[in-house]
């Protein structure tokens, strides 16, 4: 069952403060100012208005977090030293990893796309798991260091660029289409690969965002919300 | 579509931070205020949203046409070369056993990023005549392209690996083509044009921007 927030009305709305009531949520994708209502476990709290989730209410999610990071950064460590794909044909045998096909885009002149494979199939989902794995390190004894707010905002960022799942079934494609004209061997890595599309998805689903910017330090250098400060 | 008691943020003059969600109340005189939890600038709408949007989606159409007439690989054999461009190749990887293969390429280069670009016009469009019907759709549809539009670097993921892997010198290598440049770019802004429209604009009432202007 989705819980619905309960729109705010004009008076709890209105304070003085720079910071309004904390309770409140503004919907990110319109705008709706509401209170976030009592949500039970591993239930989600939607926007009254355009159904977007505001909130999920997520069991141990630093600690499942942090066990899943640790696991998705050995496979990931694994995933790029191992070979992905290997092929022979006429007595012949080739091997790849994945920085292969990007050293392969490079040498072949086509430097931009290399440099964009390079990003979204190693950088940064590297980045995605080192960033959250120290948020989650960091804010377990709050109030954490106000830098772990760029690691969580680089985290953000990241996400939408790490393309782990779309290389996976791009290399099987690619697969697919050498097989006609070599046989074709799959490499451990691609095994791994496999495995790392579910853990990174797990990974975000398991984040709460929002419990841990409750536990990083305030950028005005205040964490009492309603004290107006000079900002920057 | 119920409008009536719903309250905005904007309204009453407060903005929720787009990187951490606090909401904060922004200066009266207007300009540049940072969230003072997270530091990130505050808007209440992402500023020049419409016409960044804009932009961008017409970058990516004019990228479109070279990355679908343009080879995105050529094949090497000692009997000569064989350019192939995305819509070749999906013709090459229909076959009896790899169609359903087939088709997931075609949606992920052709489908998405021409689906996206309409919608996003779309999208625009009624933002622009302040259009205040089926705004529950076109919320759904903002977060459909969001979801979605990643999966067109499919093909570029394709190539690289199928360049990779043949280099069979001087039995047989694949070159890349100047097309999957192009495709790569189409990828890259469109995402970006997703990126800079704000759904909030879709339920702004018409009246409340004249206030603005005013």
């Amino acid at each position: 069952m989705a819980h619905a927030g309960r729109p705010a009305t004009t008076g709890a709305a209105v304070a003085d403060a720079a910071v309004a009531d904390r309770g409140l949520v503004a919907c990110p994708d319109c705008d709706l100012l509401q209170r976030l209502p009592l949500v039970p476990l591993r239930q989600t709290a939607r926007c009254a208005r355009c159904r977007a989730p505001l909130w999920r209410h997520k069991p141990d999610s630093l600690e499942r977090t942090l066990a899943l990071a640790l696991a998705a950064a050995i496979l990931l460590l694994i995933a790029n030293v191992v070979p992905m794909l290997g092929l022979s044909v006429a007595g012949r045998e080739a091997f790849t990893t994945v920085v292969g096909g990007v050293v392969a885009m490079w040498r072949e002149g086509t430097q931009v796309v290399a440099m964009l494979v390079l990003f979204a199939a190693v950088i940064a989902p590297a980045l995605q798991i080192a960033c959250l794995l120290l948020v989650v390190l960091a804010v377990r004894r709050p109030p954490a260091p106000h830098w772990v707010a760029t690691l969580l905002h680089g985290y953000e960022f990241v996400r939408e660029w790490s393309m782990i799942e779309i290389m996976l079934l791009g290399v099987l494609v690619a697969l697919i289409k050498i097989a006609e004209l070599a046989t074709v061997i799959p490499g451990l890595a691609l095994f791994v690969l496999g495995s790392l599309v579910f853990l990174l998805a797990a990974m975000a689903a398991t984040f709460d965002p929002r419990l841990a910017w409750e536990r990083i330090e305030w950028a005005a250098g205040s964490d009492q919300g309603g004290v107006a400060r000079g900002l920057r | 579509m119920r409008t009536a008691g719903f309250v905005s943020a904007r309204s009453l003059g407060l903005a929720g931070c787009e990187a951490c969600g606090l909401v904060v109340r922004l200066p009266a005189a207007g300009g540049v205020d940072h969230c003072p939890r997270c530091g990130e600038r505050l808007h209440s709408r992402r500023p020049a949203s419409i016409e960044r949007s804009w932009a961008l989606a017409i970058t990516a159409l004019v990228l479109y046409v070279p990355a679908n007439l343009l080879p995105v690989m050529t094949t090497n054999t000692p009997l000569g070369a064989v350019s192939d461009t995305i819509m070749q190749g999906v013709v090459e990887l229909w076959s009896p056993t790899s169609w359903p293969l087939a088709i997931v390429v075609f949606v992920a280069s052709v489908t998405i990023p021409l689906g996206k670009l309409i919608a996003l016009a779309y999208l625009l469009l009624t933002v622009q005549r302040g259009s205040v019907r089926s705004n529950g759709q076109r919320v759904r549809l903002y977060r459909l392209l969001k979801f979605i539009g990643r999966w067109s670097m499919l093909d570029v993921f394709v190539d690289t690996f199928v360049v990779a892997l043949i280099q069979l010198r001087p039995l047989m290598w694949v070159e890349p083509g100047a097309g999957v440049i192009f495709f790569a770019g189409v990828v890259v802004v469109t995402m970006l044009a997703v990126n800079s429209f704000d759904p909030r604009l879709i339920w702004d009432l018409p009246q409340q921007e004249r206030h603005g202007d005013g």
